[in-house]
C-alpha cells in the first residue's frame, strides 16, 4: 500500500476505464432519481449496491442506504431475525466496497452506523479487521474503526495493547500501532490499572522503543513514540506553582509615585496608582485563580477582594501567569512601616489546569513590603540611556532570592524513576552520535535532566545541549530556525540556572532609581524563555539579538524599560504581548524590520482588523481613519501602552507620517527617536 | 530385483533421451526436455518409488534403501550375446557408507506409525523462496503438484545447548533478545548496505548510489565483514546462519571453500529477497508438505504430462555400443542404447545416468579408446576428491525448542568442539508437514567431512547437545533422579540413522552423461544449476522451459498463489 509506483495506463485499460465511467454515470443518474423520489424497493437498493461496488466514494449512496434501512426497519415488527438480515446485508455491501477501496471514508462510516444500530455480531468485526490490518498494517481507517469496535465490544485495553505488540513486532514502521499504544497506555496509566504504574511501565516502554530506534534509526515512528515517552517522563499532570513576585522571604521597597531618589539595595517599586503587582507563575496554564483560591494575609488595607487576572490573550480564562494588584496607599497614612504579606495558593480547591488536573499541593509564601513615607517628585522626564549609568550588581543582594524558585523535585514525590529513566536514555543516545535525530533526542533528554536535577550539574548539561544544537544548525539547515530557538531556550536556561550565571548579566541603573537591569544583549537569541525566573527585572536589554516576537515577556509585570533594538521584529503585532505590561514606559524597537513586509491578513476574516465594530467608537480612529487603517497593527499595540519614550528609527515604517500617527495614539510620549517632543 | 513382476515390453523402443534415476536434478531435465516439444523422453528408475537419492521414504524403506545401496551390488547377469551391439555391463556403486541405524523405541516401527513417516534421504534440505528451484517450478508448472509450508524459525546454537534465533530481517532484529542495541544497529546497517548495493546493481545509474567497492567484491567475505566492522557473534550469524557457509572462514588453511565477498553478497541477496517474496510465507525458508520427495515427483508429473514415459522398478543392466568401432558416428560416440533388466533393448540418442551407475574397470579394459571416451563419465573417480557429507536422522518425541515445530539450527565451525571443521546444520520438521506422527519431530543433520569417522563424530556431538541421551531400557525405571532440568526438557530420541554420503558431481559426456548426486548444501541451488548446465550442453543453448511462457502471461499475483504456502 506504500511506496508502490503508479503505472501508466495502457490503451486498453483506458478504454476499460472509459467504459466503466459510462456505466457509472448511467447508474448514478438512475440512483439519483430513486433517491429524490424516495424509492426504497429491492431493485432500487440493489442499484445503489451496484453503484457502491464500483464507486465506494459515492457518499450520497451511503446516505441513501441509511434512509432505506431506516425505512425497512420501520416496516418490520422488530423481528430480530429480519433486523439481522437487513443489517447483515449492509455489512456485506460495506465489505465489498472496502475491497474496492480500503480507504473509503463513506464505507467505514456506514459500517460504524450499522453497528451503532445494535447489530449483535460485533465479534466478527475484529476478525474482519485482523484481515484488513494484515493487508495494510498502517491504515488509519482500520485503526480508527478498531478503536470504535473495541469500545463497543468492551474488549480490554490490555488485550489491545498486546495486539499492538504483535503489530509492532511484525513491522515496527507502523505509526498507527505506536500511536494506538500511546493512547492505550495513557488510559491504563491514568486509571492505574493492575500492573500499570508509570515507574514500572514507562521504563519498559523505553526498552521496547530503543529496539526499534537502534534497529533502524531512519524510521521515524519509533522516534515519535520516544518523544511521547519523554513527555510522559518529564511532565507531571498536576499543575505546580513555579515562581512568584515578590518571592518567598523577599523584601520590597514601595514608593508612592515614580521615585528615583533612593539608593536602597532592595527592589524598589513605585507607581502612581499606589498598587504593586503580585505575580503567580504556574508550570502550565491554569484557570480558577481568584480571591477564594488564593488568600492574602496582610496589614495592607483594601486588599480583601483582590481581582486576579490571567495574563493571556483576550478572553482566555487560563494562563500560566496570573496577576493581582495589591494596594499599598490607602486613605489612612501608613507610611514608613513594614508589612508582612502572607500568600496562600490553593488553600481551597478551584485551580485547575487546562487538561483538567487540580492544583493540589497548596503553597504558602511570605514577603515583606517596606512602604516609604516620602513621596518623591515624579521626575522621570529625562531620556533613558542604555549605554551608561549602570552599576555592577552586588552579588550579596537578597533579591536573588527570586532565583530560588520553588523546587519542583520536592513536589514530585516519584521523581527518582524519572531521573533514572532519563539518565539511562542519555547514556544510550550518546552512542548515536552520527544521526541528527539522535543528537536532537539527546539534547531534549539533557534538557529534561537539567530540569529535574540538582543545580550543581546543570551548567555542564547546558553546555552540551548548546553544542548539540550548534551542530544541528550546521548539519540540518532546513530545520535551522527550530534548532536556533531551542538553542536560545537552552542558553536562557543556562543564564538563569544559578546566581553566579545570572549576576553576570545584572546591573543597577543609577538614573532609574537603582532599577534592576538585566542585559541579555548580543546573545543571538531568537526566542525568549525562563521568564519565570526573571519576574523581578525592571529594565531588560535584549538588543542585538534575533528575536521575532516578544512572546513570554508578558509575565514580567515590573518591566518599565525594554530595549529590543537590532532584532528581527517584523511588525507591531509581534509586540502584542507587551500590552500586558502596565509599567512599561520606555521601548526601543529601533533597527528592526517593521514595515518591510506587509502583514499577512489572510488569516483574519476581514482584510483589516480595524473594520470590526470596536473601531468607529475610537477617538483616534475617527480622527485619522486612513492612517489608523494603514498602521492598524501599531495602533492596536501602542494605544494600550503607556509609553514615555519610544525609539523607532531604522525601521521601514519610520517616517514623518508614522511619527505624527504615534503622537496621536500615544499622547503622553515625551521622547521619540531620541528627541524631546515639544508639546 | 528377482521378484519383479513381468513388465510388458516397452513401446516405442527408440527415444531421443533416456534418463535413468529420478533423483533431483534428473526430473528437471526430463520435464525440460519433454516440454521442449522436440524430444521424446524415457525416464527409468530401478526403485519402486520416485526420487532416488532425494526421495522421502517410510522408515523401513529408508533403512533398506540405505543398506541395499551400501552393499556391493548384486553380480550382474552373465553378459548375453547381442549380435548387433557391443554390450557393456553396468555396476552400481553405493553412495552411502558407515550406515548405522538404531531403534530405541520399537513401537515407532508399528504399523500405525510407519505410514505416517516421510523421511528424506538427503536432508536437511529446504527451499529459499527466491531461489532458482522455485523459479523453475513456476516456469515449468510443476508448482501445481506440490504445496509448501514455512520453516518457522532459524537458530544458531553452541555447545551450551542454547539456541539463539537468527536475526535475519528487520522485524527479527527488532524482536531479538540476545543482541545488544549497538549490535542491532550494526547488523541492520550491514543489511542496509547489502540492500543498497543490490538496488544499485539492478539500476543503470552509477552516481550517488551506495555500492560495495569492486576490490572488496573479490576479497574474502570474512575480511569484508571484519571491515564493516561487525562483532564476531554477528559475523558468525551472517556467515553460517544466513549465508549458510560450510567451512570455517577464519581458518584459511583448513577452509575447504573460502567464500568471496561477491558470493557472500549473492547468498545474502538470496536470503533477503526470499523474505517476503510470498506474502503467506513467514520467513526465507519453505519446505514441501509430505517431504522432499515431492519435489522430484512434481517435476516427473510435469514431464509425464508433456509426454515423458515413466517406468519404475526398471534397472538397466548394460549399455549398448556400436560394434563397428571404426565407423563410429561422432555425435553418438558409438552409444546406441541400454538393455533393461527385462532383457529388452531400448535405443536413444542420448543417455543420462544416475550418479551411482558405473562401469567396472575390468569391462573397460577390452574397449577401444573411442569407446572408453564415450563411457568416461561412468568411470568411478576416487570418492574422497569429491567430498563427503555425513547425514543423520533422528525421530524424536518433543521438540528442540518449545512452541516451535519447524526450525533450522546451525552450529557454526568450532561452536560445539574445538576441532569442528565445518558448520553442522539441523532441520527439525513436524507433523504439520506430514512427515511424522503428531507428537514427534524428524531431525535432519548434515555436515561436510573428510572421512566417515570425522563426520559422524560431528553429528553425534550436535545430537547430544540437542537430544537427551537414550537411557538403556533396563535402567529407565529406577533412574528417576533428574537433577538436570535442562537435560530433562530435551527431547527423547526414538530412532536414529547415521550415514555418510559420497558426493558425485554431474558430468556431461557427449552422448552419455551423469547426473549429480545430492550435495551438502541446504538448498537445491547447485543441483538446479548443474541441471541447467547439463541441459544446455545436451540441447545446445536452448533455454529451460522456453515453451512454457507462463512467466510472461501470468501476473506476479498468480505466481504468489502458485506456490501454495499455507500460513
Amino acid at each position: 500500500m506504500h511506496g508502490r509506483p503508479r503505472k501508466a495506463y495502457k490503451p486498453e485499460e483506458e478504454a476499460a476505464s472509459a467504459a466503466k465511467a459510462a456505466k457509472l454515470r448511467g447508474l448514478q443518474s438512475q440512483f439519483m432519481a430513486n433517491h429524490h423520489n424516495k424509492i426504497y424497493t429491492k431493485e432500487a437498493v440493489d442499484l445503489s449496491t451496484k453503484l457502491l461496488e464500483i464507486n465506494p466514494e459515492a457518499y450520497t449512496a451511503w446516505n441513501y442506504r441509511k434512509l432505506a434501512v431506516e425505512d425497512k426497519l420501520s416496516r418490520i415488527e422488530s423481528d430480530p431475525d429480519l433486523v439481522k438480515t437487513i443489517l447483515d446485508e449492509e455489512l456485506r455491501v460495506v465489505e465489498s466496497a472496502l475491497k474496492q477501496n480500503f480507504k473509503s471514508y463513506g464505507a467505514w462510516h456506514h459500517r460504524k452506523w450499522v453497528l451503532s444500530k445494535g447489530h449483535s455480531s460485533v465479534g466478527n468485526e475484529l476478525r474482519l479487521l485482523d484481515q484488513f490490518q494484515k493487508l495494510d498494517t498502517r491504515n488509519f481507517h482500520a485503526w480508527n474503526y478498531r478503536r470504535f469496535v473495541v469500545e463497543l465490544t468492551k474488549r480490554s485495553e490490555q488485550d489491545e495493547l498486546e495486539y499492538t505488540d504483535d503489530m509492532i513486532g511484525s513491522d515496527f514502521s507502523n505509526y498507527s500501532a505506536w500511536h494506538n499504544r500511546s493512547v492505550l497506555l495513557s488510559s491504563l496509566l491514568a486509571r492505574k490499572a493492575d500492573g500499570f504504574l508509570p515507574n514500572k511501565k514507562i521504563p519498559d516502554e523505553y526498552k521496547l522503543v530503543q529496539n526499534a530506534i537502534f534497529t533502524d534509526e531512519d524510521d521515524q515512528s519509533g522516534w515519535f513514540y520516544h518523544l511521547w515517552l519523554l513527555d510522559q517522563t518529564v511532565n507531571v499532570e498536576t499543575p505546580l506553582l513555579t515562581s512568584s513576585w515578590p518571592s518567598h522571604g523577599s523584601r520590597i521597597s514601595l514608593y508612592a509615585g515614580c521615585s528615583n531618589g533612593s539608593f536602597s539595595k532592595l527592589t524598589t517599586f513605585g507607581s502612581e496608582s499606589g498598587s504593586f503587582p503580585l505575580v503567580l507563575y504556574f508550570d502550565q496554564a491554569v484557570g480558577g485563580v481568584s480571591s477564594s483560591t488564593v488568600t492574602i494575609d496582610s496589614e495592607l488595607k483594601g486588599n480583601e477582594d483582590l481581582v486576579w487576572e490571567p495574563v493571556s490573550k483576550k478572553n482566555s480564562q487560563v494562563s500560566c501567569v496570573w496577576v493581582a494588584r495589591l494596594k499599598y496607599i490607602s486613605s489612612e497614612p501608613c507610611f514608613g512601616k513594614e508589612y508582612k504579606v502572607k500568600v496562600r495558593v490553593g488553600n481551597s480547591p478551584g485551580i485547575v489546569s487546562s487538561r483538567g488536573f487540580n492544583f493540589s499541593a497548596s503553597y504558602e509564601f511570605v514577603f515583606t513590603a517596606h512602604v516609604h513615607d516620602t513621596v518623591e517628585e515624579s521626575s522621570q522626564e529625562g531620556i533613558v540611556s542604555w549605554t551608561d549609568g549602570f552599576d555592577i550588581w552586588d552579588a550579596e543582594s537578597k533579591d536573588l532570592n527570586a532565583l530560588a524558585t520553588l523546587d519542583r523535585s520536592n513536589a514530585q514525590m516519584d521523581s527518582k524513576w524519572r531521573q533514572e529513566a532519563i539518565a539511562e536514555e542519555i547514556d544510550l543516545f550518546r552512542e548515536l552520535p552520527d544521526s541528527k535525530i539522535g543528537k536532537l533526542t539527546l539534547a531534549r533528554l539533557l534538557m529534561a535532566k537539567a530540569m529535574i536535577s540538582d543545580d550543581a550539574v546543570k551548567g555542564v548539561h547546558y553546555n552540551e545541549i548548546l553544542e548539540l544544537y550548534k551542530d544541528l544548525m550546521a548539519l540540518d539547515s532546513s530545520h535551522y530556525q527550530y534548532y536556533k530557538d531551542e538553542h536560545s531556550v537552552a542558553l536562557l536556561r543556562k543564564v538563569t540556572s544559578s546566581t553566579e550565571d545570572l549576576s553576570g548579566h545584572l546591573f543597577r541603573c543609577r538614573n532609574m532609581n537603582n532599577s534592576v537591569c538585566l542585559r541579555l544583549n548580543n546573545l543571538s537569541l531568537s526566542r525568549i524563555a525562563s521568564v519565570e525566573k526573571l519576574l523581578f527585572v525592571q529594565m531588560l536589554d535584549l538588543s542585538h539579538n534575533e528575536l521575532h516576537s516578544t512572546e513570554g515577556l508578558e509575565a514580567m509585570q515590573l518591566l518599565s524599560c525594554l530595549n529590543l533594538s537590532r532584532n528581527r521584529i517584523r511588525s507591531f503585532s509581534a509586540l502584542d504581548s507587551l500590552r500586558h505590561l502596565k509599567q512599561l514606559r520606555v521601548l526601543d524597537v529601533s533597527h528592526n524590520h517593521i514595515g518591510e513586509h506587509s502583514v499577512d491578513t489572510t488569516r483574519y476574516l476581514c482584510s483589516s482588523p480595524l473594520s470590526n465594530s470596536e473601531w468607529p467608537q475610537d477617538e483616534v480612529g475617527s480622527q485619522m481613519p486612513s492612517l489608523a487603517t494603514k498602521y492598524w497593527d501599531a495602533y492596536f499595540v501602542l494605544r494600550d501602552l503607556n509609553l514615555k519614550q519610544l525609539d523607532i528609527t531604522g525601521n521601514v515604517i519610520a517616517g514623518d507620517e508614522f511619527s505624527s500617527f504615534v503622537l496621536q495614539v500615544v499622547p503622553k510620549l515625551v521622547w521619540l527617536d531620541g528627541k524631546k517632543l515639544e508639546i | 530385483m528377482s521378484d519383479l513382476p513381468p513388465y510388458p515390453p516397452l513401446d516405442p523402443t527408440t527415444y531421443d533421451l533416456i534418463i535413468v534415476g529420478t533423483g533431483v536434478p534428473s526430473p528437471i531435465l526430463a520435464a525440460a526436455a519433454s516440454s521442449s516439444g522436440s524430444s521424446s523422453v524415457l525416464h527409468l528408475d530401478p526403485n519402486p518409488f520416485y526420487g532416488s537419492h532425494s526421495a522421502s521414504l517410510s522408515l523401513p524403506d529408508l533403512t533398506s534403501f540405505l543398506h541395499s545401496n551400501s552393499l556391493s551390488p548384486p553380480s550382474p547377469p552373465p553378459p548375453s550375446d547381442t549380435p548387433d551391439f557391443l554390450s557393456v555391463d553396468l555396476a552400481t556403486r553405493s553412495l552411502y557408507s558407515s550406515v548405522e541405524i538404531a531403534t530405541f523405541d520399537s513401537s515407532i516401527l508399528d504399523e500405525r506409525h510407519s505410514r505416517k513417516f516421510n523421511v528424506d534421504l538427503c536432508g536437511p534440505r529446504v527451499l529459499f523462496c527466491a531461489d532458482e528451484s522455485i523459479n523453475l517450478m513456476l516456469r515449468s508448472g510443476s508448482n501445481n503438484y506440490v504445496e509448501f509450508k514455512s520453516v518457522d524459525a532459524s537458530f544458531v546454537g553452541d555447545s551450551s545447548g542454547e539456541l539463539r534465533s537468527v536475526p535475519d530481517s528487520r522485524a527479527a532484529i527488532f524482536k531479538d533478545k540476545s543482541l545488544g542495541l549497538m549490535e542491532k544497529k550494526q547488523l541492520m546497517k550491514f543489511f542496509k548496505l547489502v540492500q543498497a548495493h543490490l538496488a544499485a546493481s539492478s539500476t543503470e545509474r552509477d552516481e550517488g548510489v551506495v555500492k560495495i567497492a569492486e576490490e572488496d567484491m573479490e576479497s574474502p567475505f570474512v575480511e569484508f565483514l571484519a571491515k564493516m566492522p561487525l562483532p564476531p557473534k554477528i559475523k558468525s550469524i551472517i556467515l553460517y546462519g544466513i549465508a549458510m557457509v560450510d567451512y570455517d572462514q577464519d581458518n584459511v588453511e583448513a577452509c575447504g571453500d573460502l567464500l568471496k565477498t561477491k558470493e557472500g553478497i549473492a547468498r545474502l541477496a538470496l536470503y533477503i529477497t526470499s523474505i517476503g517474496r510470498f506474502s503467506n510465507a513467514l520467513g526465507a525458508l519453505i519446505y514441501p508438505i509430505y517431504g522432499q520427495g515431492e519435489l522430484p515427483q512434481a517435476f516427473c508429473r510435469r514431464a509425464a504430462v508433456k509426454g515423458c514415459i515413466y517406468v519404475l522398478r526398471m534397472p538397466i543392466t548394460a549399455l549398448l555400443l556400436d560394434k563397428a568401432s571404426e565407423s563410429v558416428v561422432v555425435e553418438t560416440g558409438g552409444y546406441k542404447g541400454v538393455r533393461l533388466a527385462t532383457g529388452q533393448e531400448i535405443f536413444s540418442q542420448k543417455l543420462i545416468l544416475d550418479p551411482c551407475i558405473t562401469v567396472g574397470s575390468e569391462s573397460m579394459s577390452t574397449l577401444t579408446d573411442q569407446q572408453k571416451e564415450t563411457l568416461r563419465v561412468l568411470v568411478p573417480k576416487s570418492i574422497s576428491s569429491e567430498g563427503k557429507i555425513a547425514r543423520g536422522i533422528c525421530i524424536i518425541r518433543g521438540s528442540v525448542k518449545a512452541d516451535i515445530s519447524n526450525a533450522l539450527v546451525v552450529y557454526p565451525p568450532k561452536s560445539l568442539f574445538p576441532e569442528q571443521l565445518a558448520a553442522i546444520r539441523v532441520l527439525q520438521l513436524g507433523s504439520g508437514l506430514a512427515v511424522c506422527p503428531a507428537d514427534m519431530h524428524v531431525l535432519y543433520f548434515s555436515t561436510v567431512c573428510e572421512n566417515d569417522d570425522q563426520g559422524k563424530a560431528a553429528l553425534l556431538s550436535a545430537m547430544s547437545t540437542l537430544i537427551k541421551p537414550q537411557v538403556p531400557e533396563n535402567l529407565q525405571s529406577d533412574s528417576a533422579v533428574e537433577n538436570d532440568t535442562a537435560e530433562a526438557a530435551k527431547p527423547v530420541v526414538l530412532w536414529r540413522a547415521l550415514y555418510v554420503q559420497a558426493m558425485v558431481k554431474g558430468e556431461f559426456g557427449g552422448s552419455i552423461s551423469s547426473a549429480a548426486s545430492p550435495d551438502g548444501n541446504l538448498n537445491y541451488n547447485e543441483m538446479v544449476e548443474s541441471a541447467v548446465k547439463l541441459y544446455e550442453q545436451l540441447m545446445g543453448s536452448e533455454e529451460l522451459f522456453k515453451e512454457e511462457t507462463s512467466l510472461d502471461n501470468t501476473t506476479e499475483e498468480e505466481n504468489d498463489g502458485g506456490v501454495e504456502i499455507e500460513a
